[in-house]
């Protein structure tokens, strides 16, 4: 087990036609990704890279059982894919598409609530690199070979910075469970504490690495949940300690706009909750391995 | 994207909310016809930066004559005007609007934007308007009404009627004020703005509402459905470097230390200066040059980072996911040929092609530092700045 998608998982790409869609696909399922099929409306018929492609979602899912989606569309038009793969009745879905107007995404968290809570679809991103349960299934845009399998759940909003994490812990011969990708936006899918909710039930995982960044309140939403409800051992970093206030660092989301928004104070309401926070960027290996070892002797 | 204080008026104008009469110069004589056409006694004079805070910096003058209008636009042009939310540099004066005078009874804060914990538009208002929200919300708290809006019914009347009551308008202005604050709603939704600030949004002492100050931003990700917005954008208003870097497909932010970074990812960015400060050195920059870069990108972004004259060493972080190593390393060898560098480059390479894009570094010949791990990196980028400035 693991969370979000496992080797059961049957993914359909949304966008599968692309340049992108395409080419990732072929990376999924080269690590062993079971896709079954693609959507692009008015090329329903075709195959791309041996799977079938539909022109509704409902038709993919209809037809090859798919419970899982990946979303390539570009940013006009990606809002609509999402809420297309939740009325098909998809329970998890990837938003890769970075660009996508805040007051879509809003639309799109209002009408994901017309579902009851065990019906709902989980999303993730939009703007994030994706999901992997190493050596099980990847859904996403990550290199599969830098995570290897293993005990410990990581989110992160960052991709590049959730690659240096997991490969820090794989030099140390740690592996993850399950790597989520949440996204840079401000407006997303799910957040930290959907996931450390999820790691926390899940019996394969031992602890979880965030990996969190200026702007926003999910980190601090993330920290109050550790504080209340989690028993695992929770390690943080949280990037962006020389950020400019006001300045958007790269993502939509990287903004401090408002107090508890740095990662200065971030870092603070992670560790009163008591969560391990790596110092630097360059030792949270380490420091999930330091907490693996006490947690072990304790 | 930002825009000037009398392009947002004229979009609210547009939308039904009543601003004050004016007209934009570009000149001082412009200026001072204005005065002419609005007509009165008292006018105006305001600023266009893209920034508040305006009025105590100097940027906001009422005259009481064309004249007096002339010499005070005549001292604003051409001129960089700092205020509190502008940085050191300030924003240079090249327009400014001139409007008729308003006789005021009161002051009240109008605000729209994100609340990201709810993830829904907000309003947020305060009967004691004129100062800004930092100032409200640390010395007036309990002035502050928060009306949260729901996407799937937009803003409604009965809270538009309890935002008119908890500012203590008249009765008699209810019907008047809720209309305005619906259309300001409105040209929020509609345009795709991020934010709408009416401060003040004044009564007059004639018993009327209307917009004396306008600040709006909107999202960049929709501009592609607002042609006539994104026509607004004034560079001379942004960070020259910066729109030069953006329009190039690059996200970089200028800031005040000597390191120049290249890195690929916002959150690795931001990760690599945390590591340059940890490192005891100051970053020069936040510069993500995204994914799938080829190597004529990061020549784009080898020239982004030179251009600022205080970088005294480059520390180059790719962890390539999509990235391909090789492809990265074939941009600094060009850049090294093209544009005469002459201070220390650390280039630390991860991921897809490493191997590969080490063997282009090596087989150039040139004197490049490599690095295998992050700390490896910013601290030799740190080292090499010291021996740098000695």
């Amino acid at each position: 087990m693991a969370i979000l998608i496992d080797e059961h998982t049957r993914v359909v790409v949304q966008g599968i036609t692309g340049r992108i869609g395409r080419f990732h696909t072929e990376e999924m399922i080269d690590y062993g990704t079971t896709v079954v099929a693609g959507v692009t409306p008015g090329k329903g018929g075709e195959q791309a890279l041996g799977r079938p492609v539909f022109n509704t979602m409902k038709d993919a899912v209809a037809e090859t059982g798919a419970n899982a989606s990946i979303v390539f569309v570009p940013p006009p038009f990606a809002a609509d894919s999402i809420m297309e793969a939740a009325d098909a009745g998809i329970r998890f879905c990837v938003c890769i598409t970075d660009g996508i107007p805040m007051q879509d995404m809003m639309r799109v968290k209002r009408y994901m609530r017309r579902y009851r809570a065990h019906q709902r679809m989980t999303l993730t991103g939009p703007n994030c690199a994706g999901t992997i349960s190493p050596g099980q299934s990847l859904v996403g845009i990550m290199p599969g070979h830098i995570y290897l399998p293993g005990r410990v759940g990581v989110i992160g909003r960052s991709g590049t910075l959730g690659y240096e994490a997991a490969s820090q812990m794989k030099a140390l011969g740690i592996g993850v469970s399950t790597s989520v990708g949440i996204g840079g936006d401000p407006v997303n899918g799910s957040s930290f504490r959907d996931h450390l909710e999820l790691f926390e039930t899940d019996p394969d995982t031992d602890a979880v690495v965030m990996v969190g960044e200026i702007g926003g309140p999910q980190e601090a939403e993330g920290a109050d949940y550790v504080r209340d409800h989690m028993t695992k051992p929770v390690i943080a970093y949280i990037a962006g300690l020389s950020a400019p206030k006001g300045r958007k660092m790269g993502h939509a989301g990287a903004i401090v706009s408002s107090i508890g928004e740095s990662a200065q104070e971030k870092t603070k309401i992670l560790a009163a909750a008591g969560i391990t926070v790596a110092a630097d960027p360059s030792c949270i290996g380490e420091t999930v391995a330091r907490v693996l070892g006490e947690h072990a002797r304790s | 994207m930002d825009i000037h204080e009398y392009q947002a008026k004229e979009i609210l104008a547009r939308f039904g909310v009543p601003i004050p009469v004016g007209g934009l110069a570009y000149n001082p004589e412009q200026a001072s016809y204005r005065c002419t056409e609005i007509g009165g006694s008292a006018w105006v004079v305001k600023a266009q930066i893209h920034a508040g805070g305006r009025g105590a910096a100097g940027g906001v003058k009422v005259c009481h004559s064309d004249r007096d209008v002339q010499d005070v636009a005549n001292d604003m042009f051409g001129r960089r005007l700092v205020t509190k939310q502008t940085g050191p540099r300030g924003k240079l004066i090249y327009r400014v609007y001139v409007e008729e005078a308003t006789d005021i009874a009161r002051e009240l804060y109008f605000c729209i934007m994100l609340d990201r914990r709810i993830e829904r538009v907000c309003i947020i208002t305060s009967a004691e308007g004129g100062m800004d929200i930092e100032e409200l919300a640390a010395t007036k708290p309990e002035t502050l009404v928060r009306t949260t809006i729901e996407p799937a019914v937009g803003f409604l009347e009965f809270q538009a009627r309890e935002i008119a009551f908890a500012l203590g308008l008249e009765p008699a202005m209810l019907a008047e004020a809720s209309r305005i604050f619906r259309r300001a709603y409105r040209a929020f939704r509609d345009l795709d703005a991020t934010m709408l600030e009416i401060n003040p949004l004044a009564v007059t002492t004639k018993g009327s509402i209307v917009a004396l100050d306008a600040k709006m931003s909107f999202d960049d990700n929709a501009l592609f459905r607002h042609l006539d917005i994104s026509e607004l954008r004034d560079r001379s208003q942004e960070d020259a470097r910066e729109s030069h870097a953006a329009d190039r497909g690059l996200a970089y932010v200028g800031l005040d230390g000597d390191i120049g970074c290249m890195i690929n990812g916002a959150g690795l960015a931001m990760a690599t200066m945390d590591m340059i400060k940890v490192a005891g050195g100051e970053p020069a920059n936040f510069l993500d040059i995204g994914g799938g870069a080829s190597p004529e990108r990061v020549l784009k972004a080898f020239r982004a980072v030179l251009h600022d004259t205080k970088v005294k060493a480059m520390l180059i972080n790719i962890f390539a996911g999509i990235n391909r190593c090789d492809w990265v390393a074939e941009g600094i060898v060009a850049a090294f040929k093209e544009l005469d560098v002459k201070i220390p480059v650390v280039v630390r390479l991860a991921g897809t092609h490493v191997d590969l894009g080490h063997q282009i570094l090596r087989d150039s010949g040139l004197p490049i530092i490599t690095a295998d791990s992050l700390a490896e990196a910013a601290h030799k980028a740190v080292a090499v700045v010291g021996t740098v400035s000695v």
